[in-house]
């Protein structure tokens, strides 16, 4: 079994790593801030399993800090990725 | 028993591991900025939701099992709300070139 | 593991490489947004998960907002600046000095007795008189409370230097520009609802620190992220740097911790010593003073410099 959980763990890495090689040569800025969502999922779900697979104690605090902080990056790099005259709010014709 | 449940947690996490390479394929294949973010939001993130559900039964207590149900939640909350504000940004951003 | 273990540390090294070597800041931030995250799986697998949760707090959120803050500044002069970017062989020169000092570094590990000398024996042997079971929270707090003492004091001078580049006019205003967001919109409502759950986690983190990974820094850092997460959707605004209250908040933390360590000196014959008895509420004390102070100062560096007046 823990084996299995390592080789997951390797496996999801290798897809961020992958996902990671796409979004960071992606044209415009907008592909760069999905590096922090890329992460803030396969990253935790490798972490998960790999302290599932060692049996490391306190993963689940790890994994809650990565995905508040992650929350957190990525909201600041789109707002950094705006441009300063429009902010992540909806223009006149957006309804959503 | 404990068979029953090591038989789940392969199933789950084999499962998860799947969609992980759906939502990269998709990010490697996808033509568009927006294409991708439909595949990095929802495939990853129903890959973390299944792995999770898979590493459920060998947690230690039930607190620790809500703990990572809320890493779950967040994730979802944090990539629902991340989506929309790039795919906005982004769309301003073609429709001022 | 072995191959996991070296699958990680090559996709970190290619993201280092990747990071200097990117066209533009955005790129290259994220770029090292992703290698901090990388970086707590890291510390995971080398058992360090006090560690890793301060990597992930502040390398990879913290660390990666301000710099995309400064980034997002140097944008008009990315273009200006590329001209005076450093020719190959400097760069050439700069990784070789690079290496030089990894291998160093590494022929320095490899080379250590085994088994390497340490005072982790000390530290267990003598853990139960400070009444914790987090061997790192009793090393930072009881066996070396000078340093943590002096890391804090550090973080005021820093954000004092960060104050210190604002323009005249303006000093003792806001810190960076007015943030909007449409009140009904999505950013208005994530700030609405991450931060009473950020602010949970971070005091559960913090509290659970004294026996378990954790500790007031990790607290503080998510709860200095929250507070920032309002700001930024325009929920709430920077407070201007010349409040009473604001400045008391800095400096309540260091005080408290000095005169702590001052009782200390009176009462157990040295500078920080804790009374025999009395470990545990002193540390807890010295936390819970610190852990406020600690999340303005994390918030208030990451604010920037005042760019506003303060009406």
């Amino acid at each position: 079994m823990a084996e299995f959980l390592g080789a997951a763990s390797g496996f999801v890495l290798l897809m961020v790593a992958l996902g990671l090689i796409r979004i960071l040569r992606g044209p415009g800025d907008a592909d760069r801030v999905m590096a922090a969502q890329l992460l803030g999922t396969g990253g935790i779900a490798a972490l998960l399993l790999l302290g599932a697979a060692t049996a490391e104690p306190a993963i689940a605090d790890v994994a809650l800090t990565l995905a508040l902080l992650a929350a957190f990056a990525a909201i600041a790099f789109v707002k950094a990725t705006a441009a300063p005259d429009q902010d992540a709010a909806p223009a006149a014709d957006d309804r959503a | 028993m404990s068979a029953v449940l090591d038989l789940f947690t392969i199933v789950a996490v084999a499962c998860g591991a799947f969609f992980f390479l759906a939502g990269t394929t998709g990010l490697l294949r996808f033509p568009d900025t927006f294409t991708r973010l439909h595949a990095l939001t929802k495939a990853d993130n129903l890959g973390l939701g299944l792995v999770i559900l898979g590493l459920l039964p060998r947690v230690d207590s039930v607190f620790t099992g809500c703990k990572l149900v809320c890493v779950w939640l967040l994730v979802l909350l944090s990539g629902a709300v991340a989506s929309q504000l790039i795919a906005r940004s982004q769309r301003r951003r073609e429709m001022n070139r | 593991m072995i191959a996991l273990d070296a699958g990680l540390a090559a996709l970190i090294v290619a993201l280092g490489v990747w990071v200097i070597r990117a066209r533009s800041a955005f790129a290259a931030v994220a770029g090292f947004l992703a290698y901090g995250l990388l970086l707590t799986l890291v510390w995971v697998r080398l058992h360090g998960v006090d560690v890793a949760l301060t990597e992930a707090a502040i390398g990879g959120g913290l660390t990666g907002a301000l710099l995309i803050g400064a980034a997002a500044r140097l944008r008009e002069t990315e273009a200006a600046a590329r001209s005076e970017r450093p020719g190959r062989i400097v760069h050439v020169a700069a990784a070789l000095a690079a290496i030089a000092v990894t291998a160093a570094l590494a022929v320095g590990v490899l080379t250590l007795p085994v088994p390497a000398p340490s005072l982790a024996q000390e530290v267990a042997a003598n853990l139960a008189v400070t009444e914790v079971g987090n061997p790192i929270t009793g090393v930072l707090l009881a066996f070396r409370a000078m340093d943590t003492l002096l890391e804090a004091i550090v973080l005021l001078f820093a954000l004092i230097g960060v104050w210190s580049l604002a323009p005249d006019r303006v000093w003792g205003g806001r810190p960076g520009p007015q943030q909007y967001a449409d009140p009904n919109g999505i950013l208005a409502y994530v700030a609405r609802v991450l931060p009473p759950i950020g602010i949970v986690v971070g005091m559960y983190i913090f509290w659970v620190g004294a026996d378990h990974p954790g500790g007031k820094f990790q607290g503080a850092t998510i709860i200095a992220a929250m507070w920032l997460l309002t700001i930024m959707a325009g929920l709430t605004d920077a407070p201007p740097i010349s409040r009473t209250w604001l400045r008391v908040g800095l400096v309540a933390g260091p005080l408290v911790f000095i005169a702590i360590g001052f009782a200390g000196a009176v009462t157990a014959g040295a500078f920080l010593a804790y009374p025999v008895g009395y470990a545990k509420p002193l540390i807890i004390a010295i936390e819970l003073a610190l852990m406020p102070s600690l999340a303005l100062v994390l918030a208030l560096m990451l604010a920037g410099a005042p760019q506003r007046t303060a009406s």
